[in-house]
């Protein structure tokens, strides 16, 4: 019995010390295990006599219990030392950059295109499309511009030796969309558009965004709200707007929208950002339509001009140049 | 358009100060594009007279000058310019003078010599920019007097940017109606009256091209002294509207330009011969000119002739050799009507800068020859002397200007404007406008005046209510009117969201120019498709593109020489081409890439993109076209000659080439200059949006097998030989044939590669058993060595 208790005494300082569970479970098995210390005292209680046999054995469960509280202890500190050592162990620098793939970016003047049809089409307009080589008629002779017209020289146009012209508004889409087709209409035409100017502030490409609604009815003050709730959509505020008479040969009363800019500087000013007006009845007769029943509304508007508003960019050549170090700061 | 604000307010009276003037103009559709003011802090300046002018005892350039201030008024001024003299008036800065510039005028002492003020030129008050000398002022000038008030100041020049349609308002009293409708003030016109022949010189009038010039006026006024200056009132006048004052014929001339819109010309009579012939010049004909340039005469350009040939370039520039001058005596005055299509495009033909041509491109009123000519007699009487002759007007016969009567209706005005305009304020606007009116039951039955050609149609009169009446006034609704529902439709990948893959996949989009230059497509032998435009602005843009690819290739390379080594660019734009392609204008997707695969980053090596690294670009655009639509066939029939034809493919979905892509042919490279290789792609956009709706298979409820297999075959056996047997041998078992590895190397023969797969094997109604598995992969064993001389490796 001494010795016993002396063994347990020491039994329970190496579970104590025990550094591994590997060594922990070689304890386990020499105090609990078949032929442990406790296991084998329990089994010579059959030997012992009735009346000792009672006593004895209640002390051995008590310290069998006490040993394998402290077993358990010893385990369950010894696992918790082993999970910290694997988390310690797995730690990475989460300042390292992730790998993989990084999106590329879409072009500016494209972002402002496709944000501005969209705007329209939630409106209910229609995305239409036209030629980029055009002929007379669509690009000038039925938009109301007759041969000789001083508007005509304002317009820098390229043509080709068959009398031919790139495009130089997106306006004769107007007249293909009207064409076969009757009212209401509404449309929306994005595309490239070509002048003969080229500096700083013109590129002999650009792009234009062209709209014409024709209904029953549809009256200036229709176009005023119109662009009104789309230069409000399209930089996410309201401007002070004014609509100023203005000439375009294919509309009548024609206007041009300005809004009230504040620069960089912090210098206010009227910034003109489109034109247009109420389509001039020679157009809807053009494109087949009858000017005493139907009235309509056209604007137009140059993308690289809202691109340049929106991103605060004052050099219009460089949405040309496609330099990746610009472009890749688009997203 | 330039123009004195003074005498503006001398045609039109208006309360409005400048500021809201100005805003008015802008906002009835005359574009105010600047506004200078002129002769502010201009008090304590006064007219100087120089009395006496002595050089300074100490500074070489510096003259001392006795200045007449006044009636009593003498004042010692230390003054450096060149044409200080005795006798000279020129403006005086007084003590306590703040002049525009800030100057602050004080007594000083210059060089020990003492200076009670300061003499100034034109510059230095504001007024010119000339600055290289004192301002002459004229030796009628009043000693003493404000020279504020005596110049007419403070006074602005104010410039229109006037739109093409109102060519009226190239004249003041053009202008002036506008003002008086925008402001409700009276018009003081000036007076045209006939001015009574006092001799019966003439000059006889023949119009050779009635077209081009179907009205034209003259008068020979003779006696005149051409000497006299001009009218301080009208040079001031004139160098207000940005014109330098010349000589007197010329500046009454020039005068009655701007005032009335009408340009005239002055010849000097006695330098012409015989009768006037307004005519298209012959081919050849030569003309020296007013600005001293000969031009040569071969595009039929209407000229004014007389006996010894062509003397004046019709409404643009006279000739040198029938110029007025200090000697003229005797002047033949022209006052025509050409028409704007006769002049357009002459004076940019031949470089000049012409008023008059500026003024007849556009149109001018074709009632007003005879007027304009009245008027300049008048006031060239008044300035010059003379006696008038007869005025000989000569129009083409049958020839008239008249104005047809528009109707204006109510209720087209309120519909159009979606506003009512009150009948009071429509009948203010048009009279004030210089229209005349008849009122109907239903509207307005109304003339314009001949002035206001651009005014022919109801909607012309729509436009004039609503711009003076004021586009503020209409308020901002948005249309009521129903939206139909357009049709999404389902067949079509939305092009956003091919560009949203392209730039999730790395991908920077570029946007080049459709023009490119025949040096930039001849190494692509891409020249003779290319549509040419007969008008380039230069070499390097006189062609339309007919591929995508020199220009992204050319931006790619240029990314390149600015150190970016890893480029990637696509761009989505239309190729032209010239007859006899069926179609001329294609809208096309193209991809231009360099440099490696990946981003460099850690852990990752760096490899170079290859053939099949684009081909899995491709193959990811297709798959977006949804499962039923992805599957396309590779093949190198037809491959473009620009592309490397080991390393490039067409790509065929639904029986058609849909576009083409691979590496670079390395001769390309080499003619581009190009350093490392370039891999490109271009797609015929619709054909690649072509998608098919999904429709899903069930999903599979039993549990599929993989059986690996490695085959090792000939070098010249493609895979999609091997795909095409095994998949044929397995059967519907087989639901996924998965290709891990290729492999060259030792441990083969020579001439041969090694294709390892994974067999996914699956049925639907039941697990397989490992002798279902055998089975399949056998058949798939037996017929690849059969079909593709395949040896199992393992």
């Amino acid at each position: 019995m001494e010795s016993l208790s002396k063994r347990i005494a020491a039994a329970r300082a190496a579970v104590a010390g025990a550094g591994s569970l590997d060594e922990w479970e070689r304890l386990r098995v020499s105090l609990l295990g078949k032929s442990g210390l406790l296991t084998a005292a329990l089994k010579e209680l059959g030997t012992l006599p009735a009346g000792q046999r009672q006593q004895r054995g209640a002390e051995l469960n008590v310290l069998k219990a006490e040993l394998s509280a402290a077993l358990e202890a010893r385990r369950a500190q010894l696992e918790q030392d082993a999970a910290l050592a694997r988390l310690a162990r797995e730690t990475v620098d989460v300042s390292l950059p992730g790998r993989g793939a990084m999106p590329g970016s879409l072009h500016p003047v494209m972002q402002a295109m496709e944000r501005i049809c969209a705007i329209f089409e939630r409106m209910g307009y229609r995305r239409e499309q036209g030629p980029e080589i055009e002929d007379d008629w669509h690009n000038f002779e039925a938009l109301n511009f007759p041969p000789h017209h001083p508007a005509r020289a304002m317009h820098d146009t390229f043509y080709f030796e068959n009398g031919e012209l790139l495009r130089t508004h997106t306006s004769p889409v107007q007249l293909r969309a009207m064409r076969g087709r009757t009212p209401p209409l509404r449309i929306i035409a994005p595309g490239r558009v070509y002048r003969s100017d080229s500096d700083q502030t013109h590129s002999p490409m650009f792009h234009q965004v062209e709209g014409l609604m024709v209904a029953e009815g549809v009256s200036f003050a229709d176009l005023k709200g119109t662009l009104e709730a789309f230069v409000t959509a399209f930089f996410g505020r309201r401007f002070e707007m004014r609509f100023r008479p203005s000439y375009f040969p294919f509309t009548e009363p024609s206007a041009e929208v300005d809004i009230r800019w504040t620069d960089a500087a912090g210098k206010e000013r009227w910034l003109e950002v489109l034109g247009c007006g109420m389509v001039h009845p020679v157009v809807l007769e053009n494109g087949g339509i009858d000017p005493e029943r139907y009235t309509g509304f056209a604007f137009g508007l140059g993308v690289e001009r809202f691109t340049m508003l929106r991103h605060g960019v004052d050099d219009l050549r460089a949405f040309f140049e496609n330099d990746v170090r610009f472009l890749a700061q688009f997203g | 358009m330039k123009f004195s604000e003074r005498w503006l307010r001398a045609l039109v009276g208006v309360e409005a100060d400048r500021a809201a003037l100005v805003e008015g103009l802008t906002l009835s559709g005359l574009e105010v594009e600047s506004v200078q003011a002129l002769g502010d802090g201009l008090e304590h300046v006064v007219v100087g007279e120089i009395l006496d002018c002595r050089p300074h005892p100490r500074a070489d350039r510096l003259r001392v000058c006795t200045v007449a201030a006044g009636a009593e008024q003498r004042l010692q001024v230390v003054c450096g310019a060149p044409n200080a003299r005795a006798g000279l008036k020129a403006p005086l800065a007084l003590e306590g003078a703040r002049l525009p510039g800030g100057v602050e005028i004080r007594a000083a002492e210059l060089r020990g010599v003492r200076s009670q003020g300061m003499l100034c030129s034109a510059r230095e008050l504001e007024l010119d920019a000339d600055a290289s000398g004192l301002m002459e002022l004229p030796g009628d000038a009043p000693v003493g007097h404000a020279l504020a008030d005596y110049l007419g100041l403070p006074d602005a020049s104010i410039e229109l940017k006037l739109t093409p349609n109102r060519a009226d308002c190239f004249g003041m009293v053009g202008l002036a109606h506008d003002v008086a409708a925008l402001f409700g003030g009276a018009t003081r016109l000036p007076d045209c009256a006939p001015v009574a022949a006092r001799h019966d010189a003439r000059r006889d009038v023949r119009l050779d091209d009635g077209a081009a010039c179907p009205r034209y006026c003259g008068r020979v006024i003779e006696g005149l002294d051409a000497s006299v200056p001009t009218p301080l009132w009208m040079a001031e006048r004139l160098r207000r509207a940005g014109l330098r004052p010349v000589s007197a014929i010329v500046d009454v001339a020039n005068y009655v330009m701007l005032e009335l819109g009408q340009p005239l010309h002055a010849f000097d009579d006695a330098l012409l011969e015989g009768v006037i012939v307004v005519r298209a010049a012959v081919p050849g004909e030569r003309l020296r000119l007013l600005d001293g340039s000969t031009v040569v005469l071969d595009h039929g350009e209407l000229v004014i002739a007389d006996a010894r040939g062509a003397r004046a370039l019709a409404g643009v520039m006279g000739g040198a050799d029938s110029a007025v001058g200090a000697h003229t005596r005797r002047v033949f005055l022209e006052s025509a009507y050409f028409e704007p299509a006769a002049i357009m495009g002459v004076a940019r033909r031949f470089g000049l800068h012409s008023d008059a041509a500026h003024r007849f491109e556009r149109g001018v009123d074709p009632d007003l020859p005879p007027r304009a000519l009245e008027r300049a007699t008048a006031l060239m009487l008044a300035v010059c002397g003379g006696r008038p002759g007869q005025v000989l007007k000569s129009d083409r016969p049958g020839w008239a200007p008249s104005r047809q009567a528009i109707r204006l209706r109510r209720a087209r005005l309120a519909r159009v404007l979606g506003i009512a305009v009150e009948d009071a304020e429509v009948e203010r606007i048009l009279l004030a406008l210089d229209i005349r009116l008849a009122r109907e039951p239903d509207g307005w039955l109304a003339v314009p005046p001949t002035r206001r050609f651009d005014l022919s149609r109801e909607e012309d009169l729509i436009e004039e209510v609503a711009r003076i009446h004021g586009y503020a006034r209409v308020p901002g609704l948005l249309p009521a009117a129903a939206a139909g529902v357009e049709a999404a439709p389902d067949d079509r990948v939305p092009l956003t969201g091919l560009r949203g893959a392209l730039a999730a996949r790395d991908w920077h989009e570029a946007v080049c120019l459709s023009l490119v230059g025949a040096a930039q497509l001849a190494p692509w032998g891409l020249l003779d498709s290319a549509p040419a435009l007969s008008n380039p602005l230069s070499a390097d843009l006189a062609r339309m593109r007919p591929s995508l690819l020199p220009g992204l290739t050319a931006a790619l390379r240029a990314n390149r020489n600015r150190q970016q080594t890893r480029v990637r660019l696509f761009e989505i734009g239309r190729s032209f081409h010239a007859p006899p392609a069926p179609r001329r204008e294609v809208e096309r997707l193209a991809l231009a890439a360099c440099g490696s695969v990946a981003r460099e980053q850690w852990g990752e090596p760096v490899r170079t993109i290859d053939f099949h690294d684009l081909k899995g670009e491709v193959e990811a655009l297709l798959a977006l076209r949804g499962p039923a639509a992805a599957a396309a066939r590779f093949h190198t029939d037809g491959l473009p000659a620009w592309l490397h034809p080991g390393r490039a493919a067409c790509v065929t979905t639904a029986g058609a080439d849909i576009g083409w892509f691979g590496a670079l042919h390395p001769q390309l490279e080499r003619a581009l200059g190009l350093d490392a290789p370039v891999y490109v792609a271009e797609f015929d956009l619709e054909a690649l949006l072509e998608a098919a709706p999904s429709r899903p298979a069930p999903l599979p409820r039993f549990p599929w097998v993989r059986r690996d297999l490695a085959v090792v075959v000939a070098e010249a056996v493609p895979w999609a030989q091997v795909d095409a047997c095994a998949r044929a041998a397995a059967g519907a078992l087989l639901v996924e044939l998965r290709l891990f590895d290729v492999y060259r190397g030792a441990s083969l023969d020579t001439g041969h590669k090694s294709f390892a797969m994974g067999l996914i094997l699956q049925d639907h109604s039941r697990t397989l058993t490992d002798s279902d598995a055998d089975a399949c992969v056998e058949a798939v064993v037996q017929a690849l060595q059969q079909s593709c001389a395949a040896r199992i490796r393992g």
